[in-house]
């Protein structure tokens, strides 16, 4: 079923990179969550237009994809905010307080974890553990971790990231 | 030409290449202090080796983890055995000055301390002193020699043998015979098999896989291809998770290298054997640690887990027969066959061989990952090794195992760590997260935590687990929250018992133990925070125990 001639949705240069990861996989259906770690690279998040191209092009269907891409936590069926922020919630982070921090940024930026403001400046998400547990409470701002935040240093950080 | 001559050639001109610098400055690249410093330090110490006219004498170099997170940046300084804490870009100069006069004192960590001494390194034995993203480095520490071995020495029985011999059991958590279970995918008969990896790393709180593969991604290829060898099977996979950028990009990089030199990919030193690894990229389920989930996932499908058997080592991965096992679990597999099973039978306990790799978190002075033979005590780890607490509040539990494990009290600390004495308290070894907690922490938010992290990662297949862990949070959340009776916790307990006896896969059947231990331990603090203790039945329970 999977063929390669399925037209890409737009002439976006993205979408080569994202036919790359299937041809790198022979087009099999077992490339699909490889291809949608690609979408989402590319493209911050995985819209409809994506899902179904990625269905057609690999054959497999829609409902499995959509299946896929909504069982894993990683993968974002909605754009997200210019900056991210991620409040690791790993059980270290979390003896910590990161609860504590997670709810201060929440209060001041009016949102809830997984949300994002209205001007889609920020989007704010929890992770289960970056792994720098020895840093505890660690923040993911922008892809770049810091370690032993305080609810002073991260708001503040923010601050600055959100002025650029 | 035979492996190891090729390989004694590669690390004698590895050798002579460093041996015309006097010292070596080496910079740990591991994610944790990366973190704390991108890499200004070693851009500034390369500055000042410069600025100072050292570039023919001087090699700075970036390392992985160098196990004492909480110091970090570090930096040590070869020969001389010198470690510096805390560095900021701004003391490049000053080290770089005092190379062949005195060290900077005040940056001076003390690697004479219990935490360095009392460490047993066999997988980390590389780890802060190899650069990870240099093959040749990996050669020139005896890398790649237990692969050449096996090819060109050993038959796959014998490789078995020795696994066997050595008493190696699953680091991943289970604790399963890792030689026996090689036997069986062995013995599997067909012209497709796989290896695979699970460094799906997923215990929240635990990073010894991460550093790991950040540190010496090569050994655990090595492990990986000596265990193709073993069993007959020509492709792997390595599932990392997708939260380990760095891990994944070192994993990449080792991979090509290893290519290049035809340590892996087609007739491994001219033997006829091939061996390739992919990477499969995991994409946030806790569930896929769990090997038919993780199967799935490789296959591109949901996490869900199946019924076993069968088993993988009959029916895996596109229903070949399959070996998973985790990356610490092949890490120790290459210094296995270069040193034999009897070596490292030598180390650990009677039933619990070897050591582990723990990563020592929370409410604890020394944060960062050590290695220790297997039947230390959890007193010697938290109290000697890791420093203590951080704390005036005290210590009050360590839980280990995350998610699936239990949290351990004060009393039970002179307990060995292996996988029986861990169990009898109802906790696991896991996969070595260790977090400490002092009295500030209410065993009751922490149980709750765990629950709703098995609620929230439960894939929803078996009725159990997705609406028992969710009936647990709930009862849970009312007794943190002071509204609950002795009724709620009775039914808490029946919960737990049916979650565990019934659930389909390990993340439901140990999803009640964090629930479990803490009620074992820390019951009166359930007791504390009921409206009544009075049971229906008009009873009261004074001895805190429900009638």
């Amino acid at each position: 079923m999977s063929n390669a001639t399925v037209a890409v949705p737009s002439d976006d240069k993205r979408w080569k990179l994202v036919n790359a990861t299937m041809r790198r996989n022979g087009f099999r259906p077992d490339a699909l969550i490889e291809t949608l770690h690609t979408i989402q690279e590319s493209f911050g998040y995985l819209d409809d237009k994506a899902l179904t191209y990625v269905s057609e092009a690999l054959g497999v269907s829609p409902s499995q994809v959509y299946g896929v891409a909504t069982f894993y936590h990683f993968f974002n069926l909605k754009p997200k905010g210019k900056h991210v922020c991620s409040v690791c919630t790993g059980t270290a982070c979390y003896i910590k307080g990161s609860g504590a921090l997670l709810e201060k940024i929440e209060e001041k930026y009016g949102i809830k974890a997984g949300g994002t403001t209205a001007d889609s400046s920020l989007s704010l998400l929890t992770v289960r553990c970056v792994g720098a547990c020895g840093l505890a409470p660690a923040v993911v701002i922008d892809s770049e971790v810091s370690g032993n935040q305080t609810i002073e240093s991260t708001l503040s950080k923010l601050e600055e990231v959100l002025k650029s | 030409m035979i492996p190891q001559e090729e390989l004694a050639k590669i690390a004698s001109a590895e050798k002579e290449k460093q041996s015309k610098f006097e010292y070596q400055i080496r910079v740990c690249m591991a994610a944790g202090c990366l973190s704390q410093h991108k890499d200004q330090i070693k851009l500034a110490l390369e500055a000042a080796v410069k600025e100072q006219g050292l570039e023919d004498t001087v090699k700075v170099k970036g390392v992985g983890c160098m196990g004492l997170c909480a110091q970090g940046p570090l930096v040590s300084v070869e020969p001389g055995n010198i470690l510096y804490e805390k560095v900021s870009p701004a003391d490049a100069a000053e080290i770089v000055a005092g190379l062949d006069k005195k060290p900077v004192e005040r940056l001076r960590c003390d690697n004479q301390q219990p935490f360095f001494t009392r460490q047993v390194r066999v997988v980390l034995e590389n780890s802060g002193v190899i650069d990870p993203e240099n093959i040749e480095e990996y050669i020139t520490a005896d890398g790649y020699e237990a692969l050449g071995q096996a090819l060109t020495e050993m038959s796959p029985a014998q490789v078995i043998d020795e696994i066997v011999a050595s008493g190696l059991r699953g680091r991943g958590g289970g604790g399963y015979p890792t030689g026996l279970k090689w036997s069986t995918v062995a013995k599997a008969i067909s012209d497709r098999k796989y290896v695979v990896c699970n460094a799906d790393e997923g215990d929240p709180g635990a990073f010894m896989d991460r550093s790991v593969l950040e540190s010496d991604p090569h050994r655990v290829l090595e492990g990986m291809a000596i265990a193709g060898y073993a069993i007959g099977a020509n492709m792997g996979y390595v599932y990392c998770r997708a939260e380990y950028p760095l891990a994944i990009e070192r994993l990449k990089q080792a991979i090509r290298q290893a290519k290049r030199l035809h340590l892996l990919g087609e007739s491994i030193f001219g033997t006829g054997f091939n061996f390739d690894v992919e990477i499969r990229l995991g994409a946030g389920a806790f569930v896929c640690g769990e090997e038919t989930a993780l199967m799935a996932s490789i296959e591109g499908r949901r996490g869900s887990p199946r019924p076993r058997p069968p088993y993988p080592s009959d029916h895996g991965l596109w229903g070949e027969p399959t070996l998973i096992n985790n990356v610490e679990t092949y890490a120790n597999v290459a210094p296995i066959i270069r040193n034999g099973g009897a070596w490292f039978a030598g180390i650990g306990t009677e039933s619990s061989k070897g050591t582990k790799v723990f990563a020592l978190a929370g409410q604890i002075k020394n944060t960062g990952l050590i290695e220790v033979p297997m039947g230390t005590t959890l007193r010697e780890i938290v109290e000697e090794i890791g420093g203590g607490t951080t704390t005036e509040a005290g210590f009050k539990a360590v839980q280990t195992g995350g998610p699936s494990g239990g949290c351990i009290p004060e009393k039970h600390l002179d307990t060995p760590v292996d996988y029986a004495s861990l169990a009898k308290l109802g906790s696991i070894m896991g996969s070595g997260g260790m977090i400490v907690m002092d009295h500030t922490s209410s065993m009751v938010d922490v149980a709750r935590y765990f629950m709703e992290f098995c609620m929230s990662e439960s894939c929803g297949k078996c009725i159990p687990c997705r609406v028992g862990t969710a009936q647990m949070y709930n009862l849970l959340t009312k007794i943190a929250k002071g509204n609950g009776t002795i009724r709620d916790l009775e039914l808490l307990e029946q919960l737990c018992d049916l979650v565990r006896s019934t659930s389909l896969c390990g993340l439901g059947q140990s999803a009640p133990n964090p629930v479990l231990s803490t009620l074992r331990y820390f019951r009166e603090e359930y007791l504390a925070k009921l409206v009544d203790t009075t049971s229906p039945n008009g009873k009261t329970a004074p001895d805190g125990h429900a009638s």
